[in-house]
């Protein structure tokens, strides 16, 4: 990549970055929005590279570089009343989702590494592949594929098809002679890119992309999976417990205590 | 959900109760009390789409279709769709739905080539086609008028438009779009069995072993079908499998236990191999009471160029002639040098093109020779020339086509070959079509449940009416000809017209309709429920044909397009639901639907816009004498042997071919059926001011009903019967032949043909009547003083050599390119690029290319590049990654996408046989659109 503001022109970046802070003057009413949308901030979806939300929301400097380098204007400036902190760069993948350019610049252009090619490098190599911008996840019951429609428009139009979103088949129990071939997302190679959720062909998208804080589960480290030895790192960093040095007393009370054990 | 009578009155009240006094009432009985006020009315129709044929339900309220859905009771589909099917509802009313007719004008509102479309009411489009179709008879005759026909009319309207082309007009310049797509399969149909049409049907894909799929993405093209295929795999996991053979990976090599990538064209050498194999290796396995029972053994001519014109042609660029000249002689390549060795051809020679004219020719020959023939074709030949993937290593390639050969070849086990485009769009696709039937005769695995190569057809009507009806340039119903004074014969004595009406010249095909309009031999042309103009191959010569020379042009559409864009004049058609129809897929199996809504707008059913044509046109126009390019003598005047008939030379088309007495009879129906819509027939409540400028009030009687059954005459006794109009009412679709009200599941099997069984030859007879007395010969040409074969009740394996295709990639163009399409979208897009969800799916074509070939060029994911052939160049977006994945050397680009007109890029050489055009292979670069 050339050097970071080779590219861009200075007053696409001022005319993008002022668009988030174009109401700042009406405070009250900013702030009243931030309260009303707190859930909405939760939701949102970031570039790929993004440091962890918290990280990302001190590192980012709302410059808007990245959004300018955004060669499919995915990337928009959160405005105020949008619910997501002013002047940060999310998508909306319904709207435009991620395309994934594989010299991902608007990563190369920021400045502050709030998006750093660090979070998209996996065993030493950089690849857009590595993002983890969010985990897609199927509302079964809204996902024709799942009735049995020959759909699976996602799954043709993810970039890590075959391994983000794999097919399921199995027949259909209505007609008994056609398979249903059900689209399934990979969490550990889909990306959040969020092209699944741009093309589903259902009105409201049976496939969406959410925060992987908020899609994924954690299971406990005190059960693994025997299948599995690489499972056994999840005990790696846990410590010991320490044996608990309980108050008798409730044991007492407990074995002292017979009312309404015994009927009269 | 039902809701009871009691219910519904007890639920309508409360509601209307609560309404009035602004109560809330629960959601529940909310939900319930519109349920039962529900007026929607379900009716049984078909897809819109592809070949497949599935059944769909149609709702309609308030004289609008609301919904679709899976009919569960159509045996193709049970109730499923795939993602065009499930939007068969939206297709109706898009913002742009074509609705008056369009005709370019200057400012005083006269026609002018350079005006600019105004609407006009139907009476002045009439008018000016009335005066244009009038010039063009008294400049060039029948033949200066072209009509591109379709596989996607209605039964009816194909069957409506031969009628007034053949019999009125007296032209056969009518062929369809499904010569770009079926061509080819027609052809080796014709010439193995001497008639049209598999032999089997899609009960084959359950009971079937083996899937191998040949040149057909099945998982996107008929994914219902696929889903078949998936079942049965699924259900069976150890016993079927599934081959893919494809010139790149594709989303049907997911459910693939083998991919077989190989180099274009190179199909060609893997069917040899596989008869290679079985009678070199394997001679034990060869079916020899089939074989010698029921086939015979022939061959061809190999110097019959591609189908393209000659070099000498004015408007051939230099870069095109790199490529025409091919077309009169080549010089071999390594590879023909051996597959032509036993011709005494070896590598350097010239193939003169010497019978061009005469690439249909075939005789027949000893085993022997055959088995000479096969002799170059072995593992390591084949291998060599075939393998399409650089980064696979020839062993393992090797070990591929071996595993292919072991599954068609085992006892047992039985085998279904499918195909599609691949093998049809193919410079030699006749050949290669009849290469299947080869391997599959060897071994006695043909026409039999599970066994069997069969034929899938792009079109909903490429079957039923491009075919069966014969909307083709040679063709009349029911595989007819019109070169055979026999079948000639027939038709003018059902349509009841004097002897000698019947013009016996071939007409042109589509892909010389293009060029004869570009050569000023047609200039009047009609578009028919298709889109010629986008789909055809090296589509610039065309457009500045149709734009700049001095024709006229018209276009029935539901939306515009690139066809009504290059246009004159356009007229608003209905869609499907708009008006009485009929389809008939790849199994055979003819499917009727009613009218369901009034058309939109100003816009009229296909039908009624030819019937209508028809009044304007007297006998004594028509039917005089005639002259006829090629034909000597020409047509004669017919006019003095038609009082014997009825007619007076005053009577036009109209009165003649379709509102005589017979069609007279079809009256309307009566009872629970009165109140049906019938726009033709009876008018429509929007009362559309017609042809004539009066409100149009219909024709009085049931034209649907009396087309078909008139129809119907032309196949009834020998082997293309249908069933009665009023049968497919009743039922979800019937694969013909009917007989005895009975559909014919597996045709020349006796226990399932009754055509078969009558023939009374033993177990099959293949009793297709054409091209069954041919010379006999050698593998270098027939011999006379051999006397003729009969192969009646025969058909015939065919030896077809290796050859390459016309053009190849070279340092200047190195990659090959292939076009089709994607699920999303239907043929052109003009209906699903409407639909705004499959819009937001796939809104443009990509070019997919392998990640190294892209870097090399300097390009990357998401670039915009140029992709340039010798014909044209079109800029699109580069995709390394997605559904498609090309091996290095080759791109994937759809042609869905009128802003990627992909077209213009590529070859229109042909199959010289089926004049098919190959849309899978030409040459071309990719370089960064800066």
């Amino acid at each position: 990549m050339g050097n970071k503001g080779d590219k861009i022109s200075r007053r696409g970046v001022l005319g993008k970055v002022t668009q988030g802070f174009a109401v700042l003057g009406f405070g009250g009413f900013l702030w009243g929005g931030a309260l009303r949308d707190f859930s909405r901030a939760d939701l949102v979806l970031r570039p790929p590279g993004a440091l962890p939300e918290a990280d990302f929301q001190k590192a980012c400097i709302k410059c808007g570089q990245c959004v300018v380098a955004c060669p499919y204007d995915s990337l928009v400036v959160a405005a105020p009343g949008d619910g997501v902190p002013n002047g940060t760069p999310h998508f909306i993948a319904r709207d435009i989702p991620c395309y994934m350019c594989t010299d991902y610049p608007c990563i190369e252009e920021c400045p502050s590494e709030a998006l750093t090619v660090d979070m998209v490098t996996s065993d030493g190599k950089a690849s857009i592949n590595n993002a983890k911008m969010g985990l897609a996840v199927i509302h079964k019951e809204s996902c024709i594929a799942y009735w049995g429609i020959q759909c699976d428009a996602c799954y043709r139009a993810c970039p890590l098809i075959g391994e983000a979103i794999t097919l399921e088949l199995e027949q259909n129990e209505q007609t008994k002679k056609h398979a249903n071939i059900k689209p399934v997302v990979n969490s550990d190679a889909c990306t959040g890119c969020g092209i699944c959720e741009h093309v589903c062909v259902v009105e409201k998208a049976a496939i969406r992309v959410l925060p992987r804080e908020i899609a994924t589960g954690e299971v406990g480290a005190h059960y693994l999976k025997s299948w599995d030895e690489s499972d056994e790192n999840r005990i790696r960093s846990i410590k010991e417990k320490k044996e608990s040095n309980g108050d008798i007393h409730s044991t007492l009370d407990y074995l002292n205590n017979l009312d309404g054990l015994i009927d009269e | 959900m039902s809701v009871s009578r009691r219910n519904f009155l007890r639920y309508s009240a409360a509601t209307a109760a609560a309404t009035a006094i602004g109560i809330n009432i629960p959601e529940t009985v909310k939900a319930a009390a519109s349920l039962a006020e529900a007026n929607w009315k379900w009716d049984k129709a078909v897809c819109r789409f592809c070949g497949t044929g599935c059944g769909i339900m149609v709702a309609t309220r308030n004289d609008k279709i609301v919904a679709v859905k899976g009919d569960p009771l159509a045996p193709v589909n049970r109730g499923l769709n795939c993602i065009k099917g499930y939007f068969n509802a939206k297709i109706m009313y898009g913002a742009d739905r074509l609705k008056k007719p369009l005709l370019r004008v200057d400012e005083n509102g006269n026609f002018s080539k350079t005006g600019k479309f105004k609407p006009v009411s139907w009476k002045r489009a009439f008018d000016e086609m009335e005066f244009q179709i009038r010039k063009t008879l008294k400049e060039l005759g029948p033949t200066g008028l072209g009509i591109f026909s379709s596989g996607q009319y209605t039964i009816m309207e194909g069957y409506a438009m031969v009628k007034l082309m053949k019999a009125g007009f007296r032209s056969n310049n009518i062929d369809p779009n499904a010569r770009h797509c079926m061509a080819s399969a027609v052809a080796a149909f014709m010439q193995t069995f001497g008639i049209d049409e598999p032999a089997g049907n899609y009960d084959d894909i359950e009971i079937t072993d083996t899937v191998v799929c040949w040149g057909a993405n099945m998982a996107e093209m008929h994914p219902i079908l696929w889903s078949r295929v998936t079942d049965n795999k699924i259900t069976n996991p150890d016993r079927v499998q599934v081959v893919n053979l494809t010139t790149y990976t594709n989303r049907s090599s997911d459910l693939a236990d083998l991919e077989i990538i190989f180099k274009p064209n190179t199909d060609l050498a893997i069917w040899n191999y596989l008869a290679h194999e079985i009678v070199f290796n394997h001679p034990e396995v060869i079916d020899w009471d089939f074989v010698k029972k029921y086939t015979a053994f022939t061959t061809g001519f190999v110097d019959i160029g591609y189908g393209m014109r000659t070099p000498e042609h004015k408007n051939f660029s230099e870069k095109e002639k790199e490529t025409v000249k091919h077309e009169v002689s080549k010089e071999l390549s390594a590879a023909e040098g051996k597959s032509l060795a036993y011709l005494g051809y070896k590598e350097g020679d010239t193939l003169e093109m010497k019978n061009r004219a005469k690439a249909k020719v075939h005789w027949e020959i000893p085993f022997e020779e055959f088995k000479k023939a096969l002799a170059p074709y072995t593992l390591d030949f084949v291998a060599g020339i075939s393998k399409g993937d650089d980064s696979e290593s020839l062993k393992e390639y090797k070990s591929k086509l071996k595993r292919l050969a072991e599954l068609y070849i085992e006892k047992g086990r039985k085998v279904v070959s499918f195909w599609t485009m691949g093998m049809n769009q193919h410079t030699r696709g006749t050949w290669v079509n009849e290469q299947s039937y080869m391997v599959h005769f060897l071994l006695g695995k043909h026409a039999q449940p599970g066994n069997g190569a069969f034929s899938l057809t792009g079109q909903p009507s490429a079957c039923g009416t491009a075919r069966e009806v014969g909307t083709f340039a040679h063709r009349l119903p029911a595989d007819m000809v019109v070169n055979n004074p026999a079948h000639r014969k027939m038709s003018e004595e059902i349509w009841k017209l004097p002897a000698g009406t019947l013009n016996p010249k071939v007409g042109t095909h589509l892909m010389k309709m293009h060029r004869d309009i570009e050569d000023g031999k047609i200039k009047f042309a009609w578009i028919n429920v298709c889109n010629p103009y986008q789909n055809t191959a090296n589509a610039n010569h065309w457009i500045k044909a149709a734009r700049d020379l001095d024709n006229f042009i018209v276009c029935s559409d539901v939306y515009p397009g690139i066809s009504a864009k290059v246009s004159d004049l356009i007229l608003p058609s209905a869609m499907i639901f708009e008006k009485w129809g009929a389809f008939g897929n790849a199994e055979r199996r003819t499917q009727h639907w009613k009218q369901q809504v009034t058309p939109v707008g100003e816009s009229m059913p296909d039908i009624w816009q030819y019937v209508e044509l028809s009044k304007r046109f007297k006998l004594r126009d028509v039917w005089g004498a005639q002259e006829i390019p090629g034909l000597e003598g020409g047509l004669p005047d017919v006019l003095p042997d038609i009082r014997e008939l009825g007619y007076n030379p005053n009577d036009t088309l109209y009165d003649v071919l379709f509102a005589n007495d017979y069609a007279k009879s079809f009256e309307l129906p009566d009872g629970e059926s009165k109140n049906e819509l019938n726009t033709e027939a009876k008018g429509d409540k929007r009362k559309v001011n017609g042809a004539d400028a009066r409100p149009w009030e219909g024709y009085g009687f049931f034209i649907q009903k009396y087309l078909w059954e008139e129809y119907r005459k032309f196949g009834l006794g020998h082997g293309h019967d249908l069933a009665e109009f009023e049968a497919y009412h009743k039922v979800r679709g019937l694969r013909w032949p009917v007989v005895d009200g009975k559909e014919t599941l597996w045709r020349f099997n006796s226990k399932y043909d009754p055509y078969a069984k009558k023939a009374g030859v033993g177990e099959f007879a293949f009793y297709g009547k054409a091209l069954k007395s041919i010379a006999r010969g050698s593998l270098t040409g027939p011999d006379a003083s051999k006397g003729k074969a009969d192969l009646k009740n025969k058909a015939k394996i065919f030896f077809r050599p290796y050859v390459d295709p016309p053009e190849m990639p070279n340092k200047e163009y190195p990659f090959w390119l292939c076009t089709g399409r994607v699920l999303e979208h239907w043929h052109s897009g003009t209906m699903t690029m409407r639909v705004p969800e499959l819009y937001r799916a796939v809104p443009e074509a990509l070019c997919y290319i392998h990640p190294e070939d892209a870097k090399s060029n300097g390009l990357k994911q998401g670039d915009l590049a140029w992709i340039e052939s010798r014909r044209g160049k079109v800029k699109a977006h580069i995709e390394t990654r997605g559904r498609n994945r090309p091996p290095k050397g080759l791109i994937y680009v759809p042609w869905f996408d009128e802003k990627v007109f992909i077209n213009k890029l590529c070859l229109d050489a042909t199959c010289p046989i089926s004049k098919q055009t190959d849309f899978k292979k030409c040459a071309v670069k990719v370089f960064l659109a800066s």
